[in-house]
Parts: structure tokens; sequence; C-alpha cells
């Protein structure tokens, strides 16, 4: 059977929930092996097992945070030609779906974006479905040419358990000049606290400018915190600086599609509805019983976020005490 | 300096669009055009570096005929000259495609820094910057909030996924822009009359040595294979705030197991 390559997505040894997602898919394709750059590997390892992976090809050398995107490239262009793989899944973040830009030119092959599944069509090669304008129609898109690679967005397919072995094999790869020529010279990693990953919780609670303030949108924050919930912003929000940019939902910031979104003080503009109309399950509060939000909304309720909310913690404060 | 904006013209956001049943294209041809709001900001950044470290802002486009109107906005706002890659043989190009084509033209006409937006609206495959970055064989700076020039060399606040990376490198460069990066001009009484009489260059795919095989539907590495509507949501429920909404926004939670 042939291997399915998937791009590992970690940090200090930690994996990713997408990357055990990927590893779903691609069992359904082949065999799936990960690819590993940088270290941390054996700390990922057990996890990786747990999702089927058959082998792991570590690159370990640590310059891959040194470059922007290209030495990932290079490592799985590589792999492409040594292995043959029946498709390379690539998680769809910022940075995953420019890697798996610049492999596609490197490999002369056909590259799909903003997957939200993929399954193995007729003749056995990957069919990937992927929402277009907004989630109004939705497309199931193959490669035609070279190897498939496919952009697979966080959230989207759900991760299950089946072991594998999960063998190292180490790899090593020597990085041409070219892919070193834009230099990262500083990482500026955001606060993130205790919360979950707000591309992978399943409830997300989000506020916009109805907020009032950066002191009033600590309400979102209680509200998300009581929940479980990862926080997110509308661009109204991130703008005015009243919480940190890479909290921002929409077309310029993260697509979300948790099973559960709850917007206050959002009007539901279509750039930011663009990030979140996937989701599962949509709640919304607003003052104007126009706001386009509740066009999608499963739960809206006119009203003061500033009443509405208290109240809701109230609640939800009792729910926990039953 | 030779600063070469990529300009997309795409479907208006706030209109329906579907795509063609008997091959899956978008008939943009057909639709009303405007420049992808995102290609905006990286227009008022080239004529911001332009402006502080003088040079040329060539505005690029590839499209149908009609692309051309978004081409005279650019140049509106301030661009110096524009080039037009229209041709037949192009349309239904994927991402693949298009990087190949626009690195043809880019190599044609030379650039020192070529300043892309970081999505279009339409496709948002956000891949196009580093695949012409790659490529072009150029340094890649992606996802830019700031971009500082000095000398040969330029320096970006990149968005990432988690916070932001501070990234340096050599010209010539791809630099791509998101929306944080500035406040885009509109353009003046006087930027639209020159408009009209600034120069823009119609390229076909001979003019650019694009091998007519490897762009368009047919040269595409990808395709879609069916597509359907999606059904609309389901029509919620809304209520008003009589003193209990939080409580009606609780019992619903519970009902669906969420608290
Ligand atoms: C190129 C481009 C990219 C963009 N990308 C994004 C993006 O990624 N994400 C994004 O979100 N936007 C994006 N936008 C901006 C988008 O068009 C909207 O401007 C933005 O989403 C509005 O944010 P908002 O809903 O918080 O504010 P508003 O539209 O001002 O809405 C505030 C809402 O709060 C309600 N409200 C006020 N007070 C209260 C209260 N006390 N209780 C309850 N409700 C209240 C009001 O009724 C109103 O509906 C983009 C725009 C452009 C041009
Ligand atoms: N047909 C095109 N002509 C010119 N520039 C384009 C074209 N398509 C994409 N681009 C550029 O590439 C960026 C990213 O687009 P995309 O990868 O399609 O999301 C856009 O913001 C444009 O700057």
């Amino acid at each position: 059977m042939a291997e399915v390559l998937v791009l590992a997505e970690h940090s200090g040894g930690e994996v990713r929930k997408v990357t055990c997602e990927l590893l779903t898919a691609a069992r359904r394709l082949g065999e799936p092996a990960v690819v590993w750059a940088g270290p941390g590997a054996e700390e990922g390892r057990a996890r990786l097992a747990e999702f089927g992976a058959a082998r792991v090809y570590v690159a370990g050398d640590a310059a891959f945070g040194d470059f922007v995107v290209a030495p990932k490239a290079e490592l799985l262009a590589q792999l492409v030609g040594d292995k043959s793989p029946a498709a390379v899944l690539i998680a769809g973040t910022l940075e995953g779906k420019e890697v798996a830009g610049r492999l596609a030119v490197k490999t002369g092959s056909g590259v799909l974006t903003d997957a939200v599944d993929v399954q193995a069509g007729e003749d056995g090669t990957p069919v990937a479905d992927q929402p277009n304008f907004g989630g109004s129609i939705a497309v199931r898109s193959r490669v035609v040419k070279g190897t498939p690679i496919i952009a697979v967005r966080p959230n989207a397919i759900s991760a299950s358990a089946q072991p594998g072995p999960a063998e190292i094999v180490p790899v090593t790869v020597t990085l041409s000049e070219a892919a070193k020529a834009a230099k990262i010279t500083e990482h500026v990693v955001a606060e993130k606290g205790e919360r979950p990953d707000l591309a992978e919780a399943s409830i997300v609670v989000s506020g916009g400018r109805g907020t009032g303030s950066a002191d009033g949108f600590t309400i979102i924050e209680s509200l998300a915190d009581a929940l479980g919930a990862a926080v997110g912003a509308s661009r109204a929000v991130t703008d005015a600086g009243w919480y940190p940019h890479q909290f921002q939902v929409g077309q310029t910031g993260k697509t979300v599609s948790p099973q559960l979104y709850l917007a206050a003080g959002i009007s539901g503009a279509i750039q930011h509805r663009a990030g979140m109309q996937t989701s599962k399950t949509i709640v919304a509060i607003n003052k104007d019983p126009e706001a386009p939000i509740f066009e999608i909304a499963d739960l809206g309720v006119v009203g003061d976020l500033f009443t509405v909310i208290p109240q809701l913690l109230d609640e939800i404060a009792k729910h926990k005490q039953l | 300096m030779n600063i070469v904006v990529c300009v997309k013209q795409v479907p208006d956001t706030a209109v329906e669009r579907t795509l063609r049943p008997e091959d899956g294209t978008l008939d943009r041809q057909a639709l009303d055009g405007l420049i992808n709001e995102l290609d905006e900001y990286a227009i008022e950044e080239g004529l911001r570096i332009a402006e502080a470290h003088g040079g040329e802002v060539t505005i690029l486009s590839m499209g149908p005929e009609k692309a051309a109107e978004s081409i005279r906005k650019a140049l509106s706002m301030g661009a110096d000259k524009a080039v037009h890659l229209t041709d037949g043989a192009l349309a239904g190009s994927d991402a693949l495609a298009t990087s190949y084509a626009l690195a043809r033209v880019l190599t044609t006409i030379g650039f020192d820094l070529v300043v892309c937006g970081s999505e279009s609206t339409d496709a948002r495959t956000g891949v196009l910057p580093a695949m012409l970055a790659e490529r072009l064989g150029v340094p890649q700076l992606t996802l830019a909030s700031k971009v500082d020039i000095e000398g040969t060399s330029v320096t970006i606040r990149r968005v990432s996924d988690d916070g932001y990376e501070v990234v340096t490198a050599q010209l010539p460069a791809v630099v791509s822009v998101v929306e944080k990066i500035n406040e885009p001009r509109y353009p003046s009484f006087k930027g639209i009359m020159a408009a009209k009489k600034k120069p823009v260059q119609t390229m076909s795919l001979a003019d650019a040595g694009i091998d007519p095989a490897q762009v368009g539907l047919a040269g595409s590495w990808t395709a879609v294979a069916d597509f359907a509507a999606r059904p609309p949501r389901e029509a919620g429920v809304i209520v008003k705030d009589d003193g209990d909404g939080g409580a009606k926004v609780a019992a619903f939670l519970a009902g669906r197991k969420f608290i």
C-alpha cells in the first residue's frame, strides 16, 4: 500500500490535534507516514502511534525554525521524490498552506487548499471537499497531475484513534541556500493562557464592537472560561486594540468550525462570516434585530449583551452545581 | 526601485456567486468585478514604499478583458503603469497554473519587489505569493503586517498562527500583506483623470513566453469533480430578550449538551 505523508504540526514535542485529524484522513488513502521537521519527535511519537502512523520520518535539524516555510517544502519534496507517496496532507493553517504551495511548485503537483474532508475516490485517488464562497457551494475536487497535495482545515475531520507502530526513521536533508533566503530573527508568541487553541476549540465565544471597550471585552473571556471555550474577536475589536490580532475570526483572521460558535455584539459582516459560517451550531446575541448574524444563527437573542451574558453566566453556574 | 503589485479582479463578495455547470469554473467575464480587497492594501504599501524610497509602481493583473476596470482603479490610486496578462487560454487556471503565468510575466518585465495581497476573496487559497517566491527563486516575505526597507534589505513582521515573527531578506523579494498593514487611499479626482492616460501593456501568452499547455482549465493541476449548492442553514429561532435572554441561551445550550 502506498504511503500517505502527513506533515506534523507540533510545538515542543507536543503534537497538535490537527495532525491526528490528518492521520485519520490519511488512513483512508494509504499507509500513513508522518514527516517531522525539527526536534521533539521522540516526545511526540506516542501520540502519532495512537492515531495509526506507520512510521515517522524525522529531520531533527533545528534550523527549520530559522527560515520562512521553504525548508519544510524542501524536506517534503525530497521525501515525495524518494517515496512516491499517494498523497501529502498538510494542516490548512496560514503556514501550512504556504508549505503546500511551494511543495506543489517543486514537485509539479496539484494542490487543494481549505479541504474539510478527504476520501478515496472510485479509483482510490483522493477527493477533497472544499466549501466555496463562504460555504454556499460544496465543491469536490481532485488533483490531476503529480502527487495530490492537500491542505486540510483544522477541526474539520474528527480524529479517531487506531494504533500504529510509529517507527522512527531519521532522514537527512541538506537545505539549499535558496531555502535560507528569508531569515527569521525573532519569534513572538502571544500569551494564550489556559484556553484551548482557537482553531481547534470545540466551542468559540467571540465578541465584537458591541463589547464597547477592552474592558467590556473581558465579559467575553468570562463566558469563554465558563464554557471551556476559546476566545475569538471581530476585526473591529482587533483593529481597536481591545484584543490581540491572532484571535481575529474571519476572512483575514482564523477560519474556525467549532461545534458551537457564540457571537456577542458582532454584526456578522460577510468577511466575519467567511471565517465562521461552517460552525455546527451558531448562537448570536445582538441589540439590533436586523443584524445579518441572525440570518445564520440557530438561536438568536435580540438584546444587550451586558444583560444577557451575566444571566447566562449565572445559569451556567447553576448547571455546574447540579 | 521597480515595484510590481499583483492585483486580481474578483466577483463582488456581496453578490451571490456560483459555478458554471459545464466545467465548475467561475464565469469571470459575466460577474461584476472589483479589486480583490486585500490587494488594495498591497497597492497602498507599494505606493508608500515608492514614495519613501523612490521608484515606480507597476500593476500586474491576469484576468479577462474586464479586469481592465480594476487595473484603471489601481492606476487611479497612484500606480504608474500596468501590465494586463489576458488570453482566452488562461480561463480556468488553478493556483499552480496562475503562479506559472504570473512568474513568467514577472521574469519578462523584471522587478525588485513584488507585492501581493495575502489572499483573494474568491479563490481564498492564499498560496500564490509563496508559489511566486518558489518559482522566481527569491525570498518569501509573506503575511506582512509591517514592511521596512533599508538599502537592499527588507524586514517584515510576519503574522503567524500564534503571534508574529520578524523576518529579514535581501531584494529582490516577494511580499504579501495582511489588512492590518495600512489604510488604503481612495482615488482622488486628479488621480482618476491621470489614470486614463497611464500606460497599460496588454500581454498574451506568446508575449510572456507562456506554454499554453500549462495554463487554463485543461492545463491545470487540479479539477473540480462535482459541486452542489449547500442546503441553506435551517432558519434558526430568534427571540427578544424580555429579561430572560440569558436563561433562554442556557436552556438551548443545555439541550444540546454544551453545558
Ligand atoms: C479586507 C477586509 C478584511 C476583513 N476581514 C475581517 C475579518 O477577518 N474578520 C472580521 O470580523 N471582520 C473583517 N473585516 C471587517 C468587517 O467588514 C466588519 O467591519 C467587522 O466584522 C465588524 O465587526 P463587528 O461586527 O464587531 O462591528 P460592527 O459591524 O460595528 O457591529 C457591532 C454590532 O454590535 C451590536 N451591539 C452594539 N452594542 C451592543 C450591546 N451592548 N449588546 C449587543 N449587541 C450590541 C450592534 O448592533 C452591531 O450589530 C474585514 C474587512 C475588510 C475590508
Ligand atoms: N489573476 C491574478 N492576477 C494578479 N494577481 C493575482 C491573481 N491571482 C492571485 N493574485 C495575487 O495573489 C494573491 C493571493 O491570491 P490567492 O492565492 O488566489 O488567494 C492576491 O491577493 C493577488 O495579489
